[in-house]
């Protein structure tokens, strides 16, 4: 089992797994408070300010399967996989746009979760409903991907094993997550995104420097992979049957219109996940969540340049027959074993601040938004808190028993899914920002419509598919496809139904404090960073 | 125009069709490649500047 293990890489790998170990039952008294409060285990007490917030988001939102899988998809097809940055680009206005007004509504009225905002604005339970189960589908596969980003790393560590006992390293190290996150809360994860995000940073700055300095830069780089995938565009066309591959430096005409479309949904849907706005809502102000619009760019740039690991892999000669093994090889490839230890250390940490993440933002969701309205609407602050915690062990095992039972290619294609699914709450929180003439049963309808249409679109017979062609006679993204007829029947169906249930918010719950209290003209600008 | 502003980003960003090239190249970077890379400090930029005059809408 441990017979080709790597032990400089591991025994690095190992000592900072207990780094971080240590850090998280420790993060139980860091900014300490009630912990049977679901306001301070789950939110970490709303008093993060902008460096916290920074890391945490960064940690978040910027995972260990992305690390994995955007090479992955360069290395597969290139420039399609870079989608990933204009996608990222594009999340940055929009938050910097909305996620204030929601931080101040939630602040102002106590909501932990998307769906206390919903139930808040509309007074409909059932969209409440909608919301979280939303939610708990889509963030269950993701976290199981988290974890086939961690087996990924292990298994290039050497470790080798049979049927269950494959799984034993995996799952010693999400026990131990389960456990530190059932103390600490959110400070735990919000803790681990310090070191999490140096070593990220570290492993990228030195991949990208030192990789195409021996592959004779990047001029050369990009070349020989052009030669690559020109290579196998030719022999795919050259099989029998002949297969239309589209893969290249630059995208295929009939790439971009997916391309684009893919780029702007993913980005709809991202701050819709439980997770971001977990951490997002454990913001200490809106002025900590406006400078991060600003300065959680930075990760795009990362980003950017992990996804060139996939273009490097070509020119070092990297041939997988599964592309998400290519960051891995690569870096066994090039490095010396003690920095593989590390890059390695830090991809698997990348993926315990948001399992974490994510294990929380499902409890909250489940014990706010489906257990208290729905069977006791009675419960005490410490009984929340307490299935809250209970429900983040629930959830890691769900994930765990995704990662034992069911193929990967399945957590994959749930995953996507997931995306076309959390795109659907986007009306109901957007409209529910700014205006309240869009009302709670014409969102639920359309949320259902959205939803079947997009599920009835990605269903093939032999998997599941994320573009899908349109009467227009390109294709496009399914998410973003799906979301319109939602939109259209959500705001249709406002015109033609009653709207008369209550509303808890006011208009000047979503400003800022001292924009509402200051006239214009005295109002001095907001400080940035 | 703080609206403006913040779509500018957005629009270059999906402008796909305005950046899907080869030529020219920067440090044997594709246009595509740094094209991209560049959009992300470039965003940063936009968004600051519609942070300064948020106040005044």
């Amino acid at each position: 089992m441990i017979d080709h293990l790597n032990w400089t890489a591991t025994i690095i790998f190992v000592g900072f797994f207990v780094l971080v170990t240590v850090m998280g039952f420790l993060a139980s008294s860091w900014k300490a408070g009630d912990l049977t409060q679901l306001n301070e285990w789950g939110l970490g007490g709303r008093q993060f300010g902008s460096w916290i917030t920074w890391f945490l988001l960064g940690g978040d939102l910027y995972t260990a399967y992305t690390v994995i899988a955007v090479p992955a998809l360069v290395y597969a097809v290139g420039a399609y996989g870079f989608f990933a940055i204009p996608y990222t680009v594009i999340i940055y206005p929009l938050i910097f746009l909305i996620m204030p007004r929601l931080w101040n509504v939630s602040a102002q009225h106590g909501y932990v979760t998307a769906g206390d905002f919903i139930f808040g604005r509309y007074g409909n339970k059932w969209l409440e409903l909608a919301v979280a189960i939303t939610g708990l589908v889509a963030t269950m596969p993701y976290i199981a991907l988290q974890l086939v980003g961690m087996e990924k790393v292990i298994q290039a560590l050497g470790f080798q094993g049979e049927g269950y006992m494959a799984h034993a390293p995996l799952t010693v190290a999400f026990v131990i997550l389960a456990l530190y996150t059932y103390k600490s809360g959110l400070r735990a994860p919000a803790m681990i995104a310090f070191v999490k995000d140096i070593m990220i940073y570290i492993f990228v700055i030195a991949a990208v420097i030192i990789i195409p300095y021996q592959l004779g830069g990047f001029g050369a780089v990009f070349d020989a992979a052009g030669k690559v995938f020109d290579a196998k565009v030719a022999a795919a066309a050259a099989a029998t049957p002949p297969v239309k591959l589209a893969a290249g430096l630059i995208l295929t005409d009939a790439q971009i219109a997916p391309f684009i479309t893919l780029a702007l949904g993913s980005a709809f849907a991202l701050f819709m996940y439980p997770h971001s706005l977990t951490g997002v809502l454990s913001a200490s102000s809106p002025r900590a969540i406006r400078h991060n619009a600003m300065t959680l760019p930075a990760y795009s740039l990362v980003l950017g340049l992990v996804a060139l690991l996939g273009i490097m892999a070509h020119a070092a000669g990297i041939k997988v027959t599964n592309p998400q093994d290519v960051v891995p090889a690569l870096f066994l490839k090039m490095f010396p074993d003690w920095f593989v230890g590390f890059s390695f250390a830090a991809i698997a940490i990348g993926a315990l601040v948001p399992a974490a993440v994510m294990s929380i933002g499902a409890a909250n969701t489940f014990t706010r938004n489906v257990w208290r309205p729905f069977v006791n609407s009675n419960m005490t602050d410490a009984q929340e808190s307490g299935l809250a915690k209970l429900m983040s062990l629930v959830v890691k095992v769900g994930a765990l028993a995704f990662i034992f039972f069911i193929p990967t290619q399945f957590a994959i294609d749930f995953q996507l899914l997931g995306g076309v699914m959390m795109i659907q709450i986007f009306p109901a929180m957007v409209f529910g920002l700014y205006t309240r003439r869009i009302h709670g049963w014409p969102l639920f309808i359309g949320w259902a419509c959205g939803l079947l249409f997009g599920l009835y679109l990605a269903y093939t017979p032999a998997k599941w598919i994320p573009v899908s062609p349109t009467p227009l006679g390109f294709s496009v993204y399914i998410g973003l496809y799906s979301v319109l007829l939602n939109f259209i029947v959500a705001v249709v169906l406002s015109f033609i139904l009653p709207n008369n249930a209550p509303d808890e918010t006011a208009p000047a719950d979503y400003e800022d404090d001292d924009t509402v209290v200051a006239p214009p003209h005295l109002h001095e600008p907001e400080p940035i960073l | 125009m703080k609206y403006i502003l913040l779509a500018i980003p957005c629009i270059a960003a999906i402008a796909t069709p305005y950046y899907n090239f080869m030529e020219p190249r920067m440090f044997g970077f594709p246009f595509f490649y740094w094209f991209n890379l560049l959009l992300v400090p470039l965003s940063v930029a936009f968004i600051y500047a519609a942070s300064k005059i948020g106040a005044s809408k």
